[in-house]
């Protein structure tokens, strides 16, 4: 229950909007952590928090592409095939990924570790091609650049070649 | 290129400089929110706004002090600042550097903003993408929560003022003003039917300003400046200041490049941006984000400043200039973005929802080889019954890259569709050849 779990982040939550139903994507946020999708039970306890009915809880969260309706994989490796990122090769990108993993767009790989979505713009189209995954950001990727992210996420979880504070062009050392 | 300053980007390009409450400070940070606070009338920041002719970064370029000017005089009741940094439009990527490399920069701005129209809860929405973004502002709120700058009873004055991080989760729609204020709500990001307008009728219905990231970053240094010296930069009358530029696609070095409003297009790709990656020459360039219509190498001479971009047939929107070298399929480059478009309609309203549809599938029958002659006059047709009959600003840049790439590449669409007829199976080829 999310109630027991993050009582005071709720509280303060609330704290900030003079109207509950404005904590309807923080919450949801939370009920993601937890389960690594929204389940149907946490949209009910929400919809209780905020004093709405369940599907306005429902209504919000399909309009979202952030939040996930089922289970997904530990790592959800998210590319973007707009158009500046298309230019400098994006669909390589999910080339590599299909020869590494195996797998599509909407695709999770059999032992669940990885599914791989496209995504619209990113924010990092001076960067490109370039890959969020969970909440990172990986941005001027390139084969090996690739190679060493799957292998750093596959023993630790996490890549050091994930972005940092953003700017481009990068500053002059000095 | 004739030296200038820097106005938003000084800070963080200083060899060292971390974005942190200290080194903001050292450069001056928190001078303005002081030497306004308490003494200088709130109305007279506004007046100083509105000389400084500073208008939106955000897209559409409103005067950013007329329009604080628009919220109701003497209202009793709570009134709302939201800063939008939403940042979705494809090709656009200043508000996130803005928001990582200084944080601080942006929030005195917000400070400033929420002083002269009399508001003690302003909201950042920030896309839900940005993560790392979100976690740095959170950072800097609590360093300035702590400092004072920030809360109940701001640097000991009367005035109090809270900012709050918003996360959106993923829906381009929700960096329209009024999508935002619904998403803030809890609901979903639908755009509203404009007027009432959230000067008078926002978030909550109370009188509301919704701000860009750059928009409220310039706001300290004009008041620590002065409005003459903001207002004689760049272009002046209509475009003053500057603009950071995000330039992406085939150039050398891509980025953020900060340059007064008036550079000319030639100027921003060859010498800040290093020119093209190889030895093809340029073929297209979008001068404003996804939404902008295309320019062709013809239009280098453009400057860009508000004006000049409209005068030439498209606009200066939220500043992300792409540059696509020779070899590029102009079609193939709308299709992209039709894509984009149909993704993100939010469906409110017939002809963009069912319109999105439509041209996304004519567009992608031509690119596979299987276009007919008749598919020009329906693009043309669907556009025509989208742009100005929707809700929000969306249907008119939805027809962008089509109607544009239609007007300086025709040939190319009617190649790939003589290309379909040549290779189509006979029996398919009769009916299209007989249409000549
Ligand atoms: C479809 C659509 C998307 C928009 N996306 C953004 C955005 O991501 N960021 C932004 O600042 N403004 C965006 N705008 C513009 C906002 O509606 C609004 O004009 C702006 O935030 C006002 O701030 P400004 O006056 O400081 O520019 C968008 C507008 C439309 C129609
Ligand atoms: S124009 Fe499109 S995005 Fe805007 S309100 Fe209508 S359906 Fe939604
Ligand atoms: S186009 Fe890929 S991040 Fe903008």
């Amino acid at each position: 229950m999310l109630k027991e779990t993050y009582k005071a982040e709720i509280d303060d939550i609330l704290s900030r909007y003079p109207i509950r139903r404005s904590a309807v994507l923080p919450l949801l946020y939370l009920a993601q952590k937890e389960e690594g999708y929204v389940s149907e039970a946490a949209m009910k306890e929400i919809a209780g928090i905020l004093r709405l009915t369940p599907p306005q809880v429902y209504e919000v969260v399909t309009f979202y592409t952030m939040f996930q309706l089922k289970p997904i994989a530990a790592f959800h490796i998210q590319v973007c095939k707009s158009l500046m990122c298309a230019l400098v090769g994006s669909d390589t990108l999910l080339r590599w990924l299909k020869i590494r993993l195996g797998i599509g767009p909407g695709e999770t790989t059999a032992d669940k570790r990885f599914t791989i979505s496209t995504v619209e713009c990113l924010a990092s189209c001076g960067t490109g091609p370039m890959m969020q995954v969970n909440d990172d950001y990986y941005e001027g990727l390139t084969e090996s650049k690739l190679d060493r992210i799957l292998a750093d996420l596959k023993r630790d979880g996490t890549s050091p070649l994930k972005s940092g504070p953003f700017m481009l062009p990068e500053p002059m050392k000095g | 290129m004739p030296p200038f300053e820097k106005i938003l980007l000084k800070n963080m390009e200083t060899p060292g400089y971390t974005g942190s409450l200290a080194d903001y400070e050292r450069g001056g940070g928190y001078q303005a929110l002081r030497k306004v606070l308490g003494k200088i009338p709130p109305a007279e920041i506004t007046e100083t706004v509105k000389k400084s002719g500073l208008r939106g970064r955000g897209g559409a370029g409103f005067p950013t002090g007329v329009k604080w000017g628009f919220l109701p005089k003497d209202y009793q009741g709570p009134k709302y600042l939201c800063c939008n940094a939403d940042e979705s439009e494809p090709g656009t990527f200043k508000d996130r550097q803005l928001i990582e490399r200084d944080p601080h920069q942006m929030i005195e701005g917000m400070l400033l903003a929420c002083y002269a129209i009399g508001v003690e809860t302003a909201y950042i929405y920030i896309r839900g993408e940005f993560v790392l973004g979100a976690q740095i502002l959170e950072r800097a709120l609590a360093e300035a929560r702590m400092a004072g700058y920030v809360g109940q009873n701001i640097l000991g004055a009367r005035t109090s003022i809270n900012i709050w991080v918003h996360r959106g989760a993923g829906a381009y729609i929700c960096g329209e003003e009024t999508a935002l204020l619904e998403s803030l709500e809890g609901k979903r990001g639908l755009p509203r039917v404009k007027p009432p307008f959230p000067a008078t009728h926002g978030l909550y219905n109370k009188p509301t300003v919704v701000n860009n990231v750059e928009t409220l970053a310039n706001l300290p240094h004009i008041i620590n400046r002065g409005a003459e010296w903001f207002a004689a930069i760049g272009s002046p009358p209509k475009s003053s200041g500057t603009r950071i530029f995000c330039v992406s696609g085939h150039v050398k070095r891509p980025g953020n490049f900060e340059v007064p409003m008036g550079t000319t297009l030639r100027e921003l790709i060859f010498e800040h941006a290093g020119g093209m990656r190889s030895d093809k020459p340029l073929k297209a360039i979008i001068p404003g984000g996804a939404s902008a219509p295309f320019f062709t190498p013809e239009h280098l001479g453009v400057k860009l400043d508000f004006e000049s971009v409209a005068q030439a047939g498209s606009m200066l929107g939220s500043g992300g200039v792409t540059v696509m070298e020779e070899g590029t399929n102009m079609v193939w480059a709308a299709l992209r973005l039709m894509e984009f478009f149909y993704h993100e309609s939010c469906g409110k309203c017939t002809p963009c929802r069912e319109g999105s549809s439509w041209l996304v599938q004519t567009m992608r029958r031509i690119v596979d080889g299987r276009g007919r002659n008749s598919d020009l006059e329906t693009l043309v047709e669907l556009c025509q019954n989208i742009a100005g009959r929707t809700v929000c600003a969306f249907g008119d840049a939805e027809v962008a890259p089509i109607m544009s790439t239609l007007k300086y590449w025709r040939h190319e669409y009617e190649e790939l569709i003589q290309q379909a007829a040549m290779s189509a199976p006979a029996e398919l080829m009769m009916p299209v050849m007989g249409k000549h």
